[in-house]
């Protein structure tokens, strides 16, 4: 693939990674609104793909059109990287993402058929964040950052920060899993509490870490930066999404500020899992522990 | 490699669309099948000559909370319906602390009766995106016809924890929906996810001793063979009372019920 392809199939992906944020966003308010049944019937409406715009059903329909558009953005990044991308791993990333959008899609109808059951509608919203970060990593791959030759520094520290970015990817995933679950009345907020405090221990140590022991590398920099941010705004967002929660109970219905606070509460988490996801990448591209790069060395030896 | 693009490009197209259309099927019939009253078809017939009645009243003891005010604005075809605010009807109480909304019903004492479900529907009103009545009483086999008043589309979505579950639309002109429930259930929460202000509940009974509370909150119920009773009031926030009351033949006795008022949605 050429230069220009190269870019112009990033920017797409780009695209698709920033409409699946959209998604997320439309599909957030449908949940905050109460408006996930306010159209009985999928995939179409009544059998018409007009229906009228009122009330929940705003909500409800948008998401639904969003989401077609994302599917049909998916299935061109899916064909696009099969035809255009050497890498064969990046072909089945490609063929993943469309299996997610997918699945999602008949979980979002399942959801409507059966009535919002917490496991289906929690497994929608949480394969929801994984598809956007499978969006997001694809993005990631294509740039030409990834695709350059990059220095690679040793990290001997302990823990080491692959193995943090790893089990802080699990704890924000996790949590996800545990505040979809509150959302659509799996469970209550206590595990999702308790999330909250175990991935924000992960994420400061990872944090600390890259900005303790890489502070001249900028894009590690970077990193720590974008996770502090989050964690931080996240935290605060988590906490007022609660406290509106519980203001907005006293109203007969759903009330601007809980669906404001909440849905940027819940997107903030996607963005979190996918900073945490490139912070990952970034540190299995640009770092070696001293154990690898004795057996790399090693290696070399051998084949010289 | 042709071979491979061709296998590709097909799977990539069958799979959204199985996305779109695979979990469409053929409409699910939601009506239950009325299951036999209580007591079966062979049961005891309530003597009319011997019958009596137990009357009452239901009461909040306290001040009533002040019930929020809904807000249509974001929908024009529910605001125009209204001159004034309107305020949730979570807790609705006239003079003397009577409270409506109440569904006083027999719980138990009946045994061995049979009370066929009644021909007249139950009429379920949309009106001013507000259910009428808020609290439905519906005998088990019962039709309740669900009739869209507005110039605005609904959908009706009961939650039932013993019931079969549905949720349909209706237009607005649309013809009524017919529904009927096959177990007693006290009581079922109806919503609306079109305008998620509209709330409303549904108390499905198994004999015909029951009556939803107005805003003088009386109840009056009629016809009642001689025996012993266990009396409900129910309510959607206070939640139930009982009281045991024993008429004889032809006696009517008087039952209050009293609820606590407490900290409410609208506080």
């Amino acid at each position: 693939m050429d230069k220009a392809a190269n870019r112009s199939l990033h920017k797409y992906a780009v695209f698709t990674a920033c409409s699946t944020f959209l998604l997320l966003i439309a599909g957030a308010l449908v949940t905050s609104n109460d408006a996930g049944l306010s159209v009985p019937t999928w995939p179409l409406a009544w059998g018409s793909v007009t229906p009228p715009m009122v009330g929940g059903i705003v909500y409800e329909w948008s998401h639904r059109v969003i989401a077609a558009s994302v599917g049909f953005l998916t299935i061109i990044l899916a064909a696009w990287l099969w035809k255009a991308e050497k890498r064969v791993w990046m072909r089945w990333l490609g063929l993943a993402a469309l299996g997610g959008v997918v699945s999602q899609g008949i979980l979002g109808g399942l959801t409507v058929r059966m009535y919002q059951p917490p496991a289906v509608s929690g497994a929608h919203a949480t394969l929801a964040q994984l598809f956007f970060s499978t969006v997001v990593a694809i993005a990631f791959f294509t740039s030409a950052w990834w695709q350059s030759d990059l220095p690679e520094t040793e990290d001997t520290g302990a823990p080491r920060v692959r193995s943090l970015t790893i089990w802080t990817i699990a704890a924000v995933f996790l949590q996800l899993i545990l505040g979809a679950a509150f959302r659509h009345k799996g469970f209550g907020i206590i595990p999702h509490l308790i999330g909250a405090a175990i991935v924000t221990i992960l994420v400061f140590m990872t944090a600390g870490a890259l900005k303790r022991r890489f502070s001249t590398s900028q894009p590690l920099r970077k990193c720590a930066r974008l996770l502090h941010i989050l964690i931080g705004v996240q935290l605060l967002l988590g906490a007022g999404a609660w406290w509106s929660r519980m203001y907005g109970a006293h109203f007969p219905q759903p009330v601007p500020v809980m669906i404001t606070l909440t849905v940027v509460h819940t997107v903030t988490g996607a963005l979190l899992l996918a900073t945490t996801l490139l912070t990952a990448l970034v540190s299995y591209r640009m770092l070696r522990s001293g154990s690898a790069v004795a057996d790399s060395s090693a290696t070399s030896e051998q084949v010289a | 490699m042709k071979k491979s693009k061709f296998g590709m490009y097909s799977l990539a197209i069958g799979a959204f669309a199985l996305a779109i259309t695979g979990c469409g099927g053929k409409k699910e019939e939601t009506t239950e099948t009325a299951a036999p009253a209580a007591g079966a078809a062979a049961g005891k017939m309530v003597d009319a000559a011997t019958a009596g009645e137990v009357t009452g009243s239901v009461k909040l003891d306290g001040t009533a909370p002040k019930m929020k005010n809904i807000s249509m604005a974001a929908e024009p075809a529910c605001s125009k319906a209204h001159s004034g605010p309107i305020a949730s009807e979570e807790v609705v109480t006239g003079d003397g602390g009577a409270l409506a909304n109440v569904v006083v019903y027999v719980k138990s004492g009946l045994d061995g009766y049979s009370f066929p479900a009644p021909s007249t529907p139950v009429k379920f009103d949309q009106n001013g995106c507000q259910y009428h009545p808020h609290v439905a009483g519906v005998q088990v086999g019962q039709n309740i016809q669900v009739v869209n008043s507005d110039q605005t589309t609904h959908n009706i979505h009961p939650i039932p924890k013993e019931n079969r579950e549905w949720n349909e639309s209706q237009p607005p002109g649309a013809t009524p929906i017919d529904k009927s429930f096959a177990r007693q259930e006290i009581a079922i929460p109806v919503k609306c996810n079109v305008h998620p202000w509209m709330k409303a509940y549904m108390a499905v009974l198994a004999n015909p001793y029951f009556q939803v509370t107005e805003k003088d909150g009386k109840f009056d119920l009629k016809n009642l063979p001689p025996g012993t009773y266990t009396l409900v009031a129910w309510h959607e926030l206070y939640g139930t009372s009982e009281q045991t009351v024993t008429i004889g033949a032809k006696e009517s006795k008087s039952v209050t019920f009293t609820f606590k008022a407490t900290a409410a949605a609208g506080d």
